[in-house]
């Protein structure tokens, strides 16, 4: 059964991919094989981030951008992030109501995804929900990230190219500066171009890319688009745009290099949450997590001298494995 | 109100009787409730006295009918002049069953017409659209061209009577077509008087009949009120709407401050055009909602018509009192309305006209009591408009003015909405006007919150709602219930057929190409819609026009 | 990672009266579920295929403009050509939607139909209980 998914996402069926990608937001079980069996034909598509604080347009801009795309005769896939609500666990997932025309074309895949917890602005799971779209067939990926806060520079770990959507009269741009957000962006879009301020929003920003240009040795700048996505103005010069880093990465070399930290960092991530997995569940299944914590608690113990004597059983368990 | 003396006097009365017969009877019985709320979640004292208006300038805050800040009514003699107009809002089907329903309703004393449009066409689409499959007829009349409008009309003169219509997005072209009639039927534009709703940022906060972006939008808003301005000045080119908003779930507070809000927006927005304020603002016209708790809602009207009046005023600098006016609709509240035991409906219908004559509104609609179930049928609405009638001749309500002035608890709640919508608008406007409040989802998210609590009050059973949470029972599923032929569709689609094949193609093709043209300069578009509905282009056809021009537009939700 | 309930709320036909589909899809939220809000205006193709590319376990119609009888069996019908029989579909519209039409809207395949009043306690418990296993 499993095979058959497989199978049938790289066939492109939206349906086989949907499932998978559920798994994978579950963390079940089923789904690592069929990703071990996705992951050969995985790498070709190319991943667009954006990000930039609520109601700066990032959705609709997604929806405009991917119609551009869809005019290149390229396939698209859509991962819309929102926050789940760290009191319920539920969530709101409300940017797909911007992308409804989108839902017809059966070369668009759109997946909302709650972040469940997880911090930086993406589900968990974002980076193999991206490898899932890529097996499924699209050739361009766009990631939205939540939005709400200003840290969410996790994207630039995903995506090829980063797209920072800045607005008028939002102080969005000192924000950003101060947040680092300046630093992740390949390209950027000061959306709601109709509003006043875009002139002096695209001034600060250009001035601070400026100043950064004295400092790093930078042999990409990113350039500043002006866009109204409401109103379909300016998206293609932001396709453009994309392009142009694009192939400026794949000139300079840049996208290998990337790539190949991206998939370093990757496999440590995937060894790192897969041995805290079984520790956690060895622990918490042979009750000693419950003892320890009680110990702790009435202070026999001290987490410090624990933590290494864990950490060290497992150590030695593998080595004795090892050499015997 | 009251000089010092006096209130030092009722002050030291009041402490008596709080810590006397007061103190005594809670001390046997306590109340109900440890707090008494309205519908809106106010909270409501328990007695209230001259020490709780003592702010109250008579001069400055009352005032007289028909004078600023006109608290006490826009008219000098009010309902003794005349009652306001009885204006029943209707339509289902195609127009010639519209039409009989109207001609029913003119002969039963109604005084005014107002058309309830199918969904399809007041989301610009003609009858034969894959979207208005299913929808076609159904709550309201299939209106797609200028034929349709003409059957709609039939036999009634359009210079004696005054026509509403709810219609947003595409409200030009269906002005185009009443007016396009009017002189066929040889009644010349200034002696057409009538309203269309042409309220766009409602649609966008909550009514969700909406097609271009808001600039866009706004834009064919103003061309409509500078256009009659111009041409039709007995036309309210505009009915900014509250209903909607209380009907998704706002407090009557909000329903007024963000309708206000709203008229602000478009204030702005027609003096940014070249417009004086004194040339369109008389022509300004408003619409509300009547929930049950009568005094709430009067206390709303009168802070909604002061707050208004300086509005305009102190904001605008308008210099004509008729721009100041808050001259406004009334709709009986639909959502108050319940499914189970309907007929209690009927109670609720004459409380809320209740609250609307001791309001001061200039015209009502009563809804039926059958309206959570179905589209009225017959009797349902003619009770419905008795209804307003008895409150009009029998109740006393209409004999003097504003009777409830001076009563402490009004006047006081007065105050505190007045106080409310001042503090929205000042949000608003920090927020960068209401535009921006809309984008950033902020009256959204205000009306969603109000009526989530709304909802949890009624679960927990902390707010009691007739047949909903409390004496309710079993009842036999209603009957007699009015049902539209869904064959209306089909036959509207063959027709249309039908009318596109037989029209005049040259003409037809050249009124939209010069209606594409100028809607993408900034010149007004409503005389080349006039030319285009007479050239017999579909309302579809038209709004096709602008979704090219302008682009669509979807809103974010907020939730 | 615990297991979510997806839930597509949607609003098929022209229809603006969000309202309760609004209120319902935060009161779903608060119970744990997520959902993924399409909005107005949904053709039943739009909304098969968002049910579809969400994964979705439930999909909740709200139509309150009469045209329930013709919307949500095309919605059934679709989610069946499409292989999703084992999607939970239920459906409200207050009072609008008249008890005699509950039968045969259930018999095309709709789950529930919630009548005007019914407390949300009910419907998402009603969801918890009925909703596939994945
Ligand atoms: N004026 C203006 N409003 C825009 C523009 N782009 C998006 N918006 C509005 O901004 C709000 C937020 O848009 P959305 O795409 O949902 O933002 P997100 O939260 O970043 O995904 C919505 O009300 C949009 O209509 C633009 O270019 N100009
Ligand atoms: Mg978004």
């Amino acid at each position: 059964m499993s095979i058959d998914y497989a199978a049938q996402i790289l066939a492109g069926s939206h349906r086989a991919a949907a499932r998978l990608i559920s798994w994978l937001e579950d963390e079940d079980e089923r789904a690592y094989g069929l990703m071990a069996g996705l992951y050969p034909h995985t790498g070709s598509a190319y991943v667009v981030g954006i990000t930039g604080s609520p109601g700066a347009g990032k959705s609709t801009l997604t929806d405009k951008l991917a119609r551009v795309i869809r005019k290149n005769g390229l396939k698209v896939g859509i991962i819309a992030v929102d926050p789940s609500s760290p009191f319920t666990g539920g969530a709101l997932l409300g940017d797909r109501v911007r992308m409804n025309e989108l839902t017809q074309d059966p070369d668009i895949f759109i997946r909302s995804m709650a972040t469940r917890g997880f911090l930086g602005g993406m589900a968990k799971s974002t980076a193999e929900v991206v490898k899932v779209l890529d097996a499924l067939g699209k050739d361009v990926i766009i990631i939205e990230t939540v939005g709400v806060g200003q840290d969410e520079v996790d994207i630039i770990g995903i995506a090829d190219t980063t797209c920072v959507v800045l607005v008028p009269g939002l102080g969005d741009a000192i924000q950003s500066m101060k947040a680092g957000i300046m630093e992740i962006a390949d390209v950027f879009a000061v959306n709601k171009a109709d509003k006043q301020g875009a002139d002096q929003l695209c001034g600060e920003i250009c001035a601070r890319l400026e100043i950064d240009s004295h400092i790093k040795e930078r042999d990409w700048t990113a350039p500043v688009n002006r866009t109204i996505a409401v109103e379909d103005i300016g998206i293609e010069e932001l396709w453009l745009s994309i392009e142009s880093h694009r192939k400026y990465l794949f000139d300079s070399g840049r996208f290998y290099t990337n790539r190949r930290e991206r998939t370093s960092r990757e496999t440590l991530r995937m060894i790192h949450a897969e041995l805290f997995r079984v520790i956690r569940e060895q622990l918490e299944k042979n009750g000693r997590l419950d003892a320890a914590v009680e110990e702790l608690m009435n202070k026999k113990r001290d987490p410090y001298t624990l933590m290494r004597e864990i950490v060290n059983e497992w150590l030695s368990i593998s080595r004795h494995k090892e050499t015997s | 109100m009251f000089d010092e003396k006096v209130l030092q006097k009722i002050q030291a009365g009041k402490d008596n009787w709080d810590q006397g017969p007061l103190a005594k009877s809670l001390s046997k019985s306590p109340e109900a409730k440890p707090v008494f709320t309205t519908i809106s979640g106010t909270p409501v004292q328990r007695l209230y006295t001259p020490l709780d208006i003592k702010e109250l300038d008579y001069d400055i805050d009352l005032g007289y009918p028909g004078t600023f800040p006109f608290t006490r009514g826009v008219q000098p003699t009010m309902y003794r002049g005349r009652f306001w107009t009885m204006r029943q809002y209707a339509g289902f089907g195609d127009a010639r069953s519209t039409n009989e329903r109207y001609r029913y309703l003119l002969k039963q004393g109604q005084t005014g017409l107002s058309v309830a449009f199918q969904l399809p066409t007041q989301a610009g689409y003609d009858s034969d659209h894959p979207l208005s499959m299913g929808e076609v007829g159904k709550v309201g009349v299939a209106i797609d061209h200028i034929d349709d409008m003409k059957t709609l009309f039939d036999q009634i003169p359009l210079d004696k009577v005054t026509t509403s219509m709810t219609m947003n997005a595409p409200a030009g072209v269906l002005l185009a077509m009443y007016l396009a009639i009017a002189q066929e039927q040889g009644v010349s534009w200034d002696k057409v008087g009538g309203t269309v709703q042409n309220d766009v940022l409602k649609e966008i906060i909550c009514r969700g009949q909406y097609i271009y972006p808001p600039k866009q939008t706004m834009r064919l808003t103003v061309d409509l009120i500078e256009f009659c301005q111009k041409n039709v000045p007995k036309w309210n080119s505009i009915s900014i709407s509250g209903y909607h908003i209380r009907e998704s779930g706002s407090t009557a507070g909000q329903e007024m401050a963000f309708t206000i809000a709203d008229g602000i927006a478009y204030t702005q927005a027609c003096i940014e055009r070249g417009m004086a304020v004194d040339s369109f603002a008389p022509r300004l016209s408003f619409f509300f909602n009547a929930f049950t708790n009568v005094l709430e809602e009067v206390a709303k009207f009168r802070a909604g018509r002061r707050y208004w009046a300086k509005v305009m005023k102190e904001r605008f600098k308008a210099k004509d009192p008729r721009s100041m006016m808050l001259r406004y609709h009334v709709q009986t509240g639909g959502v108050t309305l319940t499914a189970q035991q309907p007929l209690n409906n009927i109670v609720r219908v004459a409380l809320q006209s209740y609250a609307t004559a001791l309001g001061g509104a200039q015209s009502l609609h009563t809804n039926s009591y059958d309206e959570a179930l179905c589209l009225p049928t017959q009797q349902a609405v003619t009770v419905a408009l008795r209804t307003q009638q008895i409150v009009a001749e029998e109740s006393g309500a209409t004999d003097t003015i504003d009777p409830l002035a001076g009563c402490y608890y009004v006047e006081n709640m007065t105050d505190r909405i007045e106080a409310e919508i001042d503090d929205y608008i000042k949000k608003i406007d920090a927020m960068g006007g209401t535009l921006a409040a809309i984008e950033q989802g902020y009256i959204q998210k205000e009306i969603q919150n109000s009526s989530y609590r709304f909802q949890k009050e009624i679960e927990s059973g902390e707010r009691i709602y007739v047949g909903i949470n409390r004496y309710t029972m079993e009842e036999p599923p209603p009957t007699g219930l009015l049902k539209v032929d869904m064959s209306v569709g089909e036959i509207k689609a063959a027709e249309l057929r039908n009318y596109r094949a037989q029209r005049d193609q040259a003409k037809w093709k050249a009124a939209l190409d010069k209606l594409r043209q100028v809607s993408a300069t900034n010149e007004n578009v409503m005389p080349y819609v006039v030319e285009a509905v007479k050239a017999k282009a579909t309302v579809g056809e038209i709004c096709d026009v602008w979704r090219g021009v302008f682009g669509e537009y979807r809103p974010k939700e907020f939730i | 990672m615990a297991r979510k309930i997806k839930m597509i709320m949607a609003k098929p036909g022209l229809d603006g009266h969000d309202r309760g589909a609004k209120l319902l899809a935060r009161i779903f939220a608060e119970a744990g579920m997520e959902v993924v809000y399409t909005g107005l205006r949904q053709t039943p193709e739009m909304i098969v295929s968002a049910a579809e590319q969400e994964d979705a376990d439930v999909v909740g119609l709200s139509s309150l403009s009469g045209v329930h009888n013709y919307f949500f069996p095309r919605v059934v019908e679709l989610m069946k050509e499409k292989g999703l029989d084992d999607v939970l579909l239920v459906g409200g519209g207050g009072g609008i939607i008249p008890e005699e039409d509950y039968d045969s809207l259930k018999k095309s395949g709709m789950a529930a139909i919630f009548g005007p009043g019914t407390p949300t306690t009910e419907i998402v418990s009603f969801i918890e209980n009925n909703v596939r296993k994945r």
